[in-house]
């Protein structure tokens, strides 16, 4: 049998029979060790996400194990991949679709930057259209680079105050990008 | 039936079209000859029903600019004569400014996307086609982005300024 982990419990108030913590920490221990990804993967960068759901590298050991093909489910968007200018208002639509609270991560350098496709009809980065909270450099990416950025993901809606979509600032950055 | 020589290829087309039709080169053995817009629908009408070329086949319409010549852009027509095996390719250039020539969309149905094509990335305006829009560019391009004139590189493009690299 292997050693299974659990995760650790937040700081708090512990005494007989009951355990006060915040709800913000709680929320997110449950949000971060249960996201559902949305795979975008339309090259290379996502051959590389299948290796990290196969069973070697287990996407699932991270509490990503339930991909969702639906963007009306899912938490996570993942985009793998060089995004074409015709390909940006769906890559959008699918954004609008997810509900909130929703996170994005743009994998290897194309979804980055446009990558090598410094070209008339490719996308230079989705930060063009849509608002990313973690890239992951490579060209592709490893398992192991995907998996950090995962983490990163994991780190981010962990410390991540409840309040945060409803603060202006939020407002704005959305509202910088045209949605609401 | 065997393929047809360049020569007598040449040949018949001189026979119909004397002058109008001038002869590039056979680079790999293609025979490429030069016409001007207003004979390019005769020509390619002569070429696809003349009983024994019958180029029935259009592989395929596309363009060329050359922003040094005179005359700038060139629409190049592939056929192919199945009965035969035989290939030719002609083209037509076109001043600046006038980039207009005849649809082949009254000979072939497939020219239709090819056309739209051409225009798409050269700008080739061909009159009488049925559906002249951009085919696979985003439809708010505004350049014509194979011309010579065009940045090849996105000029979103932020992480390649020269400052990034101290020039």
């Amino acid at each position: 049998m292997s050693d299974i982990q659990l995760v650790d419990a937040p700081a708090g108030v512990e005494g007989a029979g009951f355990f006060a913590t915040s709800l913000d920490k709680v929320i997110g221990i449950a949000r971060s060790n249960s996201l559902w990804p949305l795979p975008f993967a339309t090259s290379c960068c996502g051959i590389e996400f299948m290796a990290t759901m196969a069973s070697h590298y287990d996407l699932a050991r991270f509490g990503a194990e339930r991909i969702s093909f639906s963007p009306r489910q899912a938490d996570l968007l993942m985009v793998m991949g060089t995004i074409a200018k015709k390909m940006a208002p769906v890559l959008r639509q699918v954004y609008l679709q997810m509900a909130e609270p929703r996170w994005v991560m743009a994998v290897g350098a194309c979804a980055s930057s446009g990558g090598i496709f410094d070209t008339y009809s490719v996308l230079q980065g989705i930060d063009e259209v849509i608002p990313v909270d973690v890239y992951v450099p490579g060209c592709p990416p490893r398992p192991e680079a995907i998996i950090d950025g995962f983490i990163n993901i994991q780190q981010l809606v962990q410390t991540e105050s409840l309040r945060r979509r409803n603060e202006p600032k939020y407002q704005e950055l959305l509202a910088k990008y045209g949605i609401q | 039936m065997a393929q047809i020589p360049n020569e007598e290829l040449l040949k018949r087309i001189a026979e119909k079209f004397d002058q109008q039709v001038s002869l590039v080169g056979e680079p790999y053995g293609l025979l490429t000859v030069e016409t001007g817009r207003e004979q390019i629908i005769d020509l390619l009408t002569f070429l696809k029903t003349d009983d024994a070329l019958r180029f029935i086949f259009l592989t395929d319409i596309t363009a060329i600019h050359y922003p040094e010549q005179e005359k700038q852009t060139g629409i190049i027509y592939h056929l192919h004569s199945l009965t035969t095996n035989t290939r030719i390719r002609i083209k037509v250039f076109l001043a600046d400014g006038d980039v207009h020539i005849p649809t082949a969309t009254v000979l072939w149905e497939g020219a239709n996307w090819m056309e739209r094509e051409t225009y798409d990335f050269f700008g080739v305006i061909f009159d009488g086609h049925p559906d002249l829009r951009r085919i696979l560019n985003v439809d708010d391009m505004t350049a014509f982005p194979m011309r010579k004139e065009f940045p090849l590189e996105d000029p979103n493009r932020v992480d390649k300024k020269d400052y990034f690299f101290g020039r």
